[in-house]
């Protein structure tokens, strides 16, 4: 049963990924990569990381892929154009692909694990412990310094986002919220007697 | 424990933590009116923090589980790449302000892509390897395109982006792969796992990795980049790129090679043999039909990190020392030349091309004369202090039993002296021309240059006594 589940869902990630690259329509190509990764969350519960499969499908899926889609519906992008240049490197770039395939699948045959790999893989986490309490324990506490350093690098891409399209256009006006809250009604209203037929 | 783990951290911890409230407070403050002093003060930090590794630090000190070595080898790499990236904010400072493109954020992710590269160049596992890989160069596609209303720096910064991205899916790839054989990710790990031979999973892992690395310090055939982002970016971007970022990377791709594939040195040899070939090669041919000052940098870069892989090739203590020494001269060399690019101006616009320079001698006999060292040195004339650190690489290739590269070294090196000595040439014996470069300049980069310059010629005695260091630092790596 579990082989059955794991070669359908090797085959759907295989398929998924190959259609988000040659699939006409771009929001279909979104379609397939969210295909890829559902499959792809599918291989992790196989393997018992449930938390993993779970983020994969909410991160991933759930935002970074709708990212996508807007994205792709939103920016005016000519596809058609795109593919057309991509057609003139095609032959250069399935050549390449087919070398590195077959060395691959010479690899596959005599691939091995060191002797001393067992010993220095990471223990086992005990069946009382849950995933998410492992992956906590580790992050926050092993890998300290991986986890900051991610968090620097997050704070680098917002950083670069704002210095690359924030621009300040002097034409627009911009709410104030202290101004808004300082007014009050003696400077903000005037009363005036209008009389009837003759306006202000 | 983690009190003991942060201790060793500190200049790391200090340098993020300013930039951080650094950017927080220009925000809610003077914003771009402050990028001056905040260029300035991150160049003086810097500084501080370059003498500080440099003087303080003792023996080999492991911290997070070895996650992050502290050793003799990777204070070397950051003093030099500390001080090479101050020198570089301080030449900056003028030329961005004087276009409009000085915003406050670029000291600051200077500052943090300099926090990457000293995680870099300490890393003791292939996780940290890559988060201070990614932290570096994040901060670095933003600063190639931050002239955003050019075309061309927009396009340096997305190409640079994009083949960043391809060269770091190699590298995870090729780190997967060590990992599945090895079953860790620390390098002392995998060298303990590896023994002798190399199985072929390891050897995959090894390629792709090494794929990576060539990459990010433009070895060729990995190189088409460069050129092009060193041409797009703006100018004290291209001096950035071609300084510090270099040294992190060719640091860290020597930590690798001996630290976690120590046991295999054959394996990855003629890899390396075989890019530094390459390189030196292209390096030279490539940048005879450059107009372009930029692009001619970018090609002798490509050439210089050739020679830098040349000492890292001969797997030996000796081969890591000459490039340690071959990098401190090439940082050194390239930020006078590039003070002297940034000095280039007519009518207030930045000129590149070295058609503009015939006959400056006549002009500014000074600085003419110091660009006359300077491209004597990186073409490696002796007795300039360019030619003993290419005599260096040499020698360790000799010793580490590759006649045939030291050989194809000298052959390459009197091809690439054509292009340095044409710039000469120009210099001193051009045409009659009308599009004459300004007079004058900053004297923040007349300074630059006349010390680089200066340096080269005196340097000739010892080498400012940085063999013995080089050495030191070479025998904490390789053992």
């Amino acid at each position: 049963m579990t082989v059955f589940a794991f070669y359908l869902f090797a085959l759907s990630t295989i398929a998924g990924g190959l259609f988000t690259v040659i699939a006409r329509n771009p929001v279909h190509s979104v379609l397939w990569l969210i295909l890829a990764f559902l499959s792809s969350a599918g291989l992790f519960v196989l393997l018992g990381a449930e938390f993993v499969a779970m983020l994969l499908i909410i991160v991933y899926v759930g935002a970074v892929a709708v990212l996508f889609l807007f994205v792709v519906m939103m920016l005016d992008v000519d596809f058609a154009e795109l593919k057309a240049e991509m057609a003139k490197y095609m032959p250069l770039a399935l050549l390449i692909g087919v070398i590195l395939l077959m060395q691959f699948a010479m690899a596959v045959g005599a691939w091995e694990t060191s002797a001393a790999a067992e010993g220095l893989r990471a223990q086992v986490t005990p069946t009382d412990v849950q995933n998410t309490h492992a992956l906590g324990v580790i992050l926050y506490d092993q890998y300290f310094l991986l986890f900051q350093l991610a968090g620097l690098i997050l704070l680098v891409a917002m950083v670069g986002a704002i210095v690359l399209t924030l621009r300040h256009r002097t034409d627009v006006k911009r709410q104030d919220v202290l101004a808004q809250m300082y007014r009050d009604p003696a400077t903000a209203m005037e009363l005036r007697d209008v009389k009837p037929g003759q306006g202000l | 424990m983690i009190q003991a783990d942060l201790t060793i951290i500190i200049p790391e911890i200090v340098i993020a933590v300013y930039a951080m409230v650094a950017l927080v407070g220009a925000v809610y403050t003077g914003k771009d009116e402050l990028a001056g002093v905040l260029t300035w003060v991150t160049a003086g930090l810097f500084v501080l923090t370059g003498f500080w590794i440099g003087t303080s630090g003792e023996g080999t000190n492991l911290a997070f589980g070895g996650m992050f070595v502290d050793d003799g080898f990777a204070r070397f790499a950051k003093v030099l790449l500390l001080l090479s990236a101050a020198a570089v904010l301080m030449m900056s400072q003028g030329y961005m302000a004087a276009r409009g493109i000085l915003r406050f954020e670029y000291p600051l992710l200077i500052a943090l892509a300099v926090v990457g590269m000293m995680m870099m160049v300490s890393a003791g596992d292939l996780m940290s390897l890559y988060m201070g890989l990614e932290l570096q160069s994040l901060a670095l596609y933003v600063v190639a395109s931050i002239r955003r209303d050019s075309v061309k720096s927009t396009e340096a910064g997305l190409k640079y982006f994009v083949l960043g991205a391809l060269s770091s899916g190699l590298l995870l790839y090729g780190a997967s792969l060590t990992y599945g054989y090895a079953g860790t990710t620390l390098f002392a790990g995998i060298i303990q796992a590896t023994g002798d031979e190399v199985s072929l999973g390891l050897l995959f892992g090894l390629v792709f990795m090494a794929c990576g690395f060539a990459f990010k310090v433009s070895a060729v055939p990995f190189h088409m980049w460069t050129p092009d982002v060193y041409e797009g970016s703006p100018t004290p971007v291209t001096a950035f790129f071609a300084t510090a970022p270099k040294v992190a990377a060719m640091a860290l791709f020597a930590r690798l090679l001996h630290d976690a594939f120590g046991s295999v040195v054959s394996d990855w040899q003629q890899i390396l043999a075989f890019l530094s070939f390459l390189s030196m090669f292209l390096g030279a041919i490539g940048a005879i039909g450059q107009k372009n000052f930029k692009r001619l940098m970018a090609y002798s870069s490509i050439a210089h990190m050739g020679y830098a892989l040349m000492g890292l090739a001969s797997g030996t203590v000796f081969g890591v020392q000459a490039m340690l020494i071959y990098m401190a001269i090439y940082v050194t060399m390239n930020v006078g030349t590039f003070a002297f690019i940034l000095s280039m101006e007519k009518d207030g616009q930045p000129v590149v091309s070295i058609d503009s320079l015939h006959l400056y001698s006549r002009r500014e006999p000074g600085r003419a004369l110091a660009m006359l060292i300077l491209l004597f040195s990186l073409a490696g004339v002796p007795p300039l202090v360019g030619f003993f650190g290419k005599l260096y690489v040499l020698r360790a290739a000799v010793e580490g039993d590759l006649v045939w590269l030291a050989v194809a070294g000298v052959i390459a090196s009197v091809i690439g002296a054509f292009y340095y000595l044409r710039i000469v040439y120009y210099m001193y014996f051009g045409e009659e021309r009308d599009d004459q470069l300004d007079k004058g300049g900053s004297p923040v980069l007349y300074g630059f240059l006349m010390v680089s310059a200066a340096a080269m010629l005196i340097g000739v005695v010892n080498l400012f006594g940085i063999e013995a260091v080089a050495e030191a630092a070479a025998a904490t790596l390789v053992n």
